[in-house]
């Protein structure tokens, strides 16, 4: 069963969840989606067993064969090559590798080469297994990093997906293929807000989800009335303590201090479990 | 004219909240939010939208099923994976490159224009603000961004405003990249938190690899002060000015709660206090010079 871990609003407990709940049941693959800022290992602490770096294919020109038709630059959909009268220039940054631009040279002066973009990063936290991808700074595309950690997901294992923030292309790759999308969120305007955002994606794509309500009993109440006329379950409700705060800034999962909640979040897997029907 | 982008790399941990208070503190700036796929900033400032613009982000195939003879061929050259085995197009994974339309031999697939969402203008309160709403799970958001800033820059030129402030979005990659390109400055706002920290150090990479000059704010900062105190110490070592560090406050939650921004909503608190120290602490910097 694939579970991803998304919310909109970023800062919503997504990876606390995500974390929380890897420790708490058995047989678990934890990939954390987040390449631009990822986060679980803080909480995970694992022993790194591997470290890939990751490509994506660029387009290099051979000026010898090249007669400056710009079919390529008209091609490209990226703007990610500008063709002049003497002169071709990649700008592999915004280059989404498709491969069209060799496809469409009559010269083929067209080949590609690697271009790293990120980091893989492959261990385990005792029975857990840990894979995440780090994104290099000032790289632009995540996606191609998502794609290679979702590349490595086990058939056969509870794999758990801890989702970037926000509603775009890094979390429509990471959600797309998941059993159940579990959506963190605050009973806040922003967090309401940025969860029917999500929703909307969610319901687009047919996957199923259910809504954890993070430090419950702050904000207002529009939150609980948005899911009740929704239908939307509620799997949990985790209040605002300064413990739980406090424990996270130290890189503490909380579960790990306060053993009552294990069993809470058995219990949401088993729930969302009952939800997939699995 | 000067501008100011509001960035965290690990969502949550204030930024929309500051630069609402800063949009209320400027009088004359215009404010630009940049993230596009989940921009919170209109519930704090409430713009009255002046003028709309259709967002024209990505294309998408669409394949002639009259037409189509199932070749496969589309299937093999896409690298997305987003023609299905019932030869349909994925819309969430098609990228709108055009490699099907090329190689299909009967013309069967053309590229459509798909309306990704939508750029405001918009009047608020405090100023004028640009901002975007991105449709749910449309790519290009760092596309729509930089058309915010575009909108940005000519508001700020016909108001005569000397300064855009910029809420960016959680991140590292292109609509963060596209909020920080050409700033003044970066004012990463950050909690002391083991993520906060190792978030904000990528954020800070982020800055310095487009050679934008760095201000450092930690918020909550009380929720953990020996990781306060790294930060501190790191922003020293680094040569980065910490501008200020902010209480955490329950009453920023109810500000949010009441849709005004901390300044107006309470501003004797401790809180409210602190953004004001820190807007004139920045306002000064790019003015006479950050460093």
């Amino acid at each position: 069963m694939i579970v991803s871990i998304a919310s909109g609003k970023g800062g919503t407990g997504k990876t606390s969840v995500a974390v929380n709940m890897a420790l708490s049941i058995g047989n678990v693959q934890f990939l954390d989606c987040d390449v631009e800022e990822p986060n679980a290992h803080l909480l995970l602490r694992p022993k790194i067993n591997q470290t890939e770096p990751i490509y994506v294919s660029v387009p290099v020109v051979n000026e010898r064969l090249c007669d400056y038709c710009g079919k390529c630059a008209e091609f490209c959909q990226y703007n990610a090559l500008f063709v002049s009268s003497d002169k071709v220039v990649v700008f592999p940054e915004l280059c989404h590798s498709c491969g069209g631009c060799a496809l469409v040279c009559p010269k083929e002066s067209i080949t590609e080469e690697k271009r790293r973009i990120g980091t893989l990063k492959l261990g385990s936290a005792g029975n857990l297994e840990l894979v995440y991808g780090e994104l290099e700074i000032g790289e632009p595309m995540a996606v191609p990093v998502i794609k290679e950690v979702k590349r490595h997901a086990k058939n056969g294992m509870n794999v758990i997906l801890d989702s970037p923030p926000g509603t775009s292309c890094p979390v429509i790759e990471t959600v797309n293929g998941s059993d159940f999308c579990v959506l963190v969120t605050e009973p806040t305007p922003f967090g309401l807000h940025d969860l029917k955002i999500t929703v909307q994606v969610l319901e687009e794509m047919k996957i199923p989800f259910g809504v954890v309500v993070n430090r419950a009993d702050i904000g207002d109440r529009k939150l609980y009335d948005y899911c009740e006329e929704k239908n939307i379950p509620i799997l949990l409700e985790i209040p605002f303590q300064r413990i739980i705060a406090e424990l996270y800034s130290r890189g503490i999962p909380f579960s790990m201090e306060m053993p009552e909640w294990k069993e809470k979040f058995q219990i949401l897997f088993n729930e969302v479990r009952k939800l997939v029907g699995k | 004219m000067k501008q100011l982008t509001v960035l965290s790399g690990k969502g949550g941990t204030g930024k929309t909240t500051i630069t609402a208070s800063f949009a209320v503190l400027s009088k004359n700036a215009v404010v630009a939010d940049c993230d596009v796929d989940a921009p919170d900033l209109h519930m704090l400032l409430h713009p009255r939208v002046v003028k709309t613009q259709k967002f024209k982000g990505s294309k998408l195939a669409i394949i002639d099923r009259t037409k189509c003879v199932e070749c496969g061929l589309c299937r093999e050259k896409c690298r997305f994976d987003a023609i299905t085995e019932n030869f349909k197009v994925d819309p969430f994974a098609c990228e709108g490159c055009g490699v099907c339309v090329i190689v299909c031999p009967v013309n069967a697939i053309i590229l459509t224009e798909r309306i990704s969402g939508h750029a405001y203008i918009s009047k608020t309160e405090y100023g004028f603000m640009a901002h975007a709403m991105l449709s749910p799970g449309e790519a290009n958001s760092g596309k729509l961004a930089t058309l915010v800033r575009q909108n940005a820059k000519i508001l700020a030129e016909r108001e005569h405003s000397d300064l855009i402030i910029i809420d960016g979005p959680p991140g590292i990659g292109c609509p963060v990249i596209a909020s920080v390109t050409g700033v003044d400055a970066g004012l990463v706002i950050t909690e002391p938190t083991l993520s906060g920290i190792h978030d904000l150090k990528r954020a800070l990479g982020l800055l310095a690899h487009f050679g934008v000059p760095p201000f450092v704010c930690v918020n909550m900062h009380d929720i953990n002060k020996d990781n306060t105190e790294k930060i501190v110490s790191f922003c020293k070592e680094n040569g980065i000015g910490v501008v200020r560090k902010i209480p955490f406050n329950p009453v920023v939650t109810k500000a949010m709660v009441n849709g005004k921004p901390i300044v107006e909503y309470a501003p004797e608190s401790d809180v409210a206090r602190e953004i004001e120290n820190m807007w004139k602490k920045i306002l000064s910097a790019l003015r006479y010079g950050s460093d």
